[in-house]
């Protein structure tokens, strides 16, 4: 039973689904708003798992989780169009556009140059919005409730409708991007990592595959972005800020290179801790979050993802080291 | 499931993995056992309010922690009932014991969110209180009113909250920022007939930006004809001043307006002082009454600055101000300053109004909605003075200003703020229905100034 649910993504992805619905239905209101965030980050960190297969590190993730928040919020402000899936679509779309666009200059960038463009850029972005007084400089501005195909859930189902929204597209974008990872190009964005000389011989263009990644970790950090927007009604440059960019790239160290669940685990572990330390040490939570981090590095340098993997090639010592 | 393993090229040995494992999966189910139990609700005769004020961050030694001290030390002596003036023998809230639960307003706009619905949904709080940062005071509005939950603002100094969108659990019982700079602009006017030119040197955000143009508008109309020679901007936290005060010296505008506060401010005033920009020009400020009992013998004499409200040692003159200065200095070792001025307002607010609604329930404990009708266009006494919820529909407060020049006082060891002049609330504030930068750019229509 457990292999078939591993051996078949959608089954899977559907098991996942079901599941984290069911444990919604019994969170109490507070912890919804959490869940549903960590969901919505966790499309985010997907994305910046996607660079991290390729060796590279983005350190202005900010700034696409930042746009699509403000593709959101905007786009529904002037039209006056509040459906949730319309405006998430959007953001998505929008920030893939926008990295498709960045990515092909980016690409020619490795390692600690890539991941300081990034910084800049999204900097740019947020030195922008401070100035841009008609959207509430730094303030930032309000977002109407979503409505969902024209249902407008009143205020007492309005965090469990969302989180059943983020779950449902959390689970399909996961889904997709494990058919993805598996993909001739996704595997190949591996190889980028490994030895790029080899990949060209292969025929495949580094670049084009840089950028490919490059784009779709836009459109997931979008997407997370429109949601975050849409979740807590408010939007603000700090989104764009690099300690928020920082925060994700902890959040992807956290959760490694190896796995779907893990970027969306290890986001829920991160948003857990910073709120709990919050509630109970109200003068030292940040001192609880950096030991939090360090003990992390220290004990888990590949990201919880690892801890799955490596439990299960021990249970399995003969499996063939799949993906590779 | 779900996974794409890479080999695993981490040195880690088994042992070092388990310990690791056992790390984490102990803190999240100590967070998680923790999190779910949550606490008991408040008990019958308590009254538990959530207060909220930076305990860390920039904005904390400036704001945040006087704040924090302010509301304990006013909690404390309204359970004990020893708050003099008009609350003289009143304990607590209506009778009720006034529990707190702190939490520091660091870490944005959606993590005080996150902390807010925390407070109202698993502690189950009456009431939250504070917020100085305006981003997140218009963050947490919409919360507050989903959750049906009581909210009162302290210094988030925006006009926007009430003026963009009207609701009905949000207060804010404290003047927003209009005033600080409208009676700046007065009392510049006054003070300095003379001047032809004027500069800004405000932060790089909402605040410094929102302070300028309030401060520029007004200035146009009492002294028509100033003219704007320069409008810097640093950025927030910068701590360096260096070019802009080489700017300002060259360009040695009649009057520099200011709105910087904590650290910034206190960088500003300690690198621009040994350069005599001070004595080129008048640099006026719109809150730096804050930095004064710190900075003491170091603060440049003749600055022209208001605290944004009468606080700290412009408080008038009454029991309770006089208590509560007095108090607070005995507790903590330091004047208070604006900010635990402003934060109990809050206490003080939310105090009449519960009271306000048992007395017209027959002495219940009043639900969170007979609250907040109480609460509309009322009016208390805090020790800054008469605090009336007169605009945004009777949740915006609005009080007396005060503007000063600092003077050192060698005998008392201390910074005296002299030449003082009290501004009453209805001559620098806006009229109810009316959004503020609309009202300055009238020429202050329904201000009464006499």
């Amino acid at each position: 039973m457990i292999h078939a649910v591993t051996s078949s993504p959608p089954l899977a992805a559907l098991v996942c689904a079901a599941a984290l619905m069911a444990v919604g239905l019994m969170l109490p209101d507070w912890v919804l708003f959490t869940a549903s965030l960590a969901l919505a980050k966790g499309l985010v960190v997907l994305g910046l798992v996607l660079l991290l297969r390729m060796g590279a590190v983005s350190f202005g993730q900010g700034m696409y989780y930042c746009l699509g928040a403000y593709i959101c919020g905007l786009v529904g402000n002037a039209t006056g169009v509040q459906d949730a899936l319309f405006l998430v679509i959007l953001s998505g779309l929008g920030c893939c556009a926008l990295g498709a666009v960045l990515g092909v200059f980016l690409s020619a960038y490795r390692g600690v140059f890539f991941a300081m463009f990034n910084l800049a850029l999204s900097m740019i972005l947020y030195g922008a919005l401070l100035k841009a007084t008609s959207v509430g400089g730094s303030d930032g501005i309000g977002i109407a409730p979503p409505s969902y195909f024209g249902l407008s859930p009143s205020d007492e189902y309005r965090s469990i409708l969302f989180y059943a929204f983020v779950v449902v597209i959390a689970a399909g974008v996961g889904l997709a991007t494990r058919i993805y990872m598996r993909s001739e190009l996704g595997l190949a964005a591996l190889a980028v990592r490994d030895n790029e000389i080899r990949l060209e011989y292969l025929g495949l263009s580094v670049r084009r595959v840089i950028v490919f990644n490059y784009a779709i970790a836009a459109g997931l950090a979008g997407l997370g972005g429109g949601l975050v927007a849409l979740v807590s009604g408010h939007i603000i440059p700090e989104f764009a800020y690099w300690t928020t960019s920082g925060e994700f790239v902890f959040m992807t160290v956290l959760s490694g290179p190896s796995s779907i669940v893990a970027a969306f685990g290890a986001t829920a572990l991160f948003e857990t801790v910073r709120l709990v330390a919050g509630q109970y040490l109200p003068n030292a939570w940040q001192l609880m979050l950096g030991a939090f981090l360090l003990l992390s590095i220290l004990f888990l340098p590949n990201g919880i993802g690892a801890l799955a993997a490596g439990r299960r090639r021990t249970r399995a010592p003969d499996a063939k080291e799949d993906a590779r | 499931m779900f996974d794409t393993t890479i080999k695993n090229r981490g040195a880690m040995t088994g042992r070092f993995k388990k310990t690791g494992l056992l790390a984490v999966a102990f803190a999240a189910a100590i967070g998680l056992g923790q999190a779910l139990a949550g606490p008991a609700d408040a008990a019958e005769g308590t009254f538990k309010i959530g207060m909220t004020a930076f305990l860390s961050g920039p904005a904390a030694d400036a704001f945040g922690v006087p704040s924090m001290n302010g509301g304990k030390l006013m909690v404390d002596a309204l359970n004990k009932g020893e708050v003099p003036g008009p609350y003289k023998g009143s304990v607590g809230i209506g009778g009720m014991k006034i529990e707190i639960v702190p939490v520091d307003e660091a870490g944005g706009a959606q993590v005080q969110i996150q902390r807010f619905r925390d407070l109202v949904q698993r502690e189950k709080v009456d009431a939250v209180v504070g917020y100085d940062g305006s981003g997140n005071c218009l963050a947490v509005a919409p919360v507050a009113e989903e959750l049906k939950a009581l909210a009162i603002f302290s210094g988030c100094g925006t006009p926007r909250i009430f003026e963009e969108a009207s609701y009905e659990y949000v207060f804010r019982a404290g003047a927003h920022s209009t005033m600080d700079n409208v009676a700046l602009a007065h009392y510049v006017a006054r003070k300095l007939p003379d001047a032809k030119t004027v500069a800004g040197f405000n932060q790089n955000y909402s605040w410094g930006q929102d302070s300028w143009r309030d401060f520029k508008l007004a200035l146009d109309t009492f002294k028509p004809g100033m003219k704007v020679v320069d409008e810097l901007f640093p950025e927030k936290g910068a701590g360096q001043y260096g070019a802009q005060i080489s700017v300002l010296m060259r360009k040695k505008p009649d009057v520099v307006h200011s709105s910087l506060w904590g650290g910034d401010l206190e960088a500003f005033l300690l690198q621009a002082g040994p350069r005599g920009l001070f004595k080129k020009t008048n640099v006026v400020f719109a809150m730096a009454e804050h930095v004064l009992p710190r900075l003491a013998e170091k603060v440049p004499e003749g600055l022209m600055t208001g605290g944004r409200g009468a606080v700290g040692a412009l408080h008038p003159d009454t029991p309770l101000a006089n208590w509560f200065y007095k108090a607070y200095e005995e507790r903590y070792g330091i004047p208070a300053v604006q900010a635990p001025f402003r934060f109990v307002q809050t206490i003080l607010g939310l105090k009449t109004a519960v009271e306000k609604a048992m007395a017209a329930n027959g002495g219940k404990k009043p639900t969170t909605e007979e609250t907040a009708k109480a609460f509309e266009y009322a009016t208390f006494e805090a020790p800054t003075g008469m605090i009336k919820m007169a605009i945004g529909g009777g949740h915006q407060a609005i009080q007396d200003n005060a503007i000063g020049i600092s003077k050192w006082n060698a005998e008392k060891k201390r910074v005296e703020l002299v030449d003082v002049e009290y501004f009453k609330a209805e001559c620098i504030n806006p009229p109810d229905g009316m959004k503020a930068v609309e009202w300055i750019e009238k020429g202050f229509p329904g201000a009464k100034c006499d």
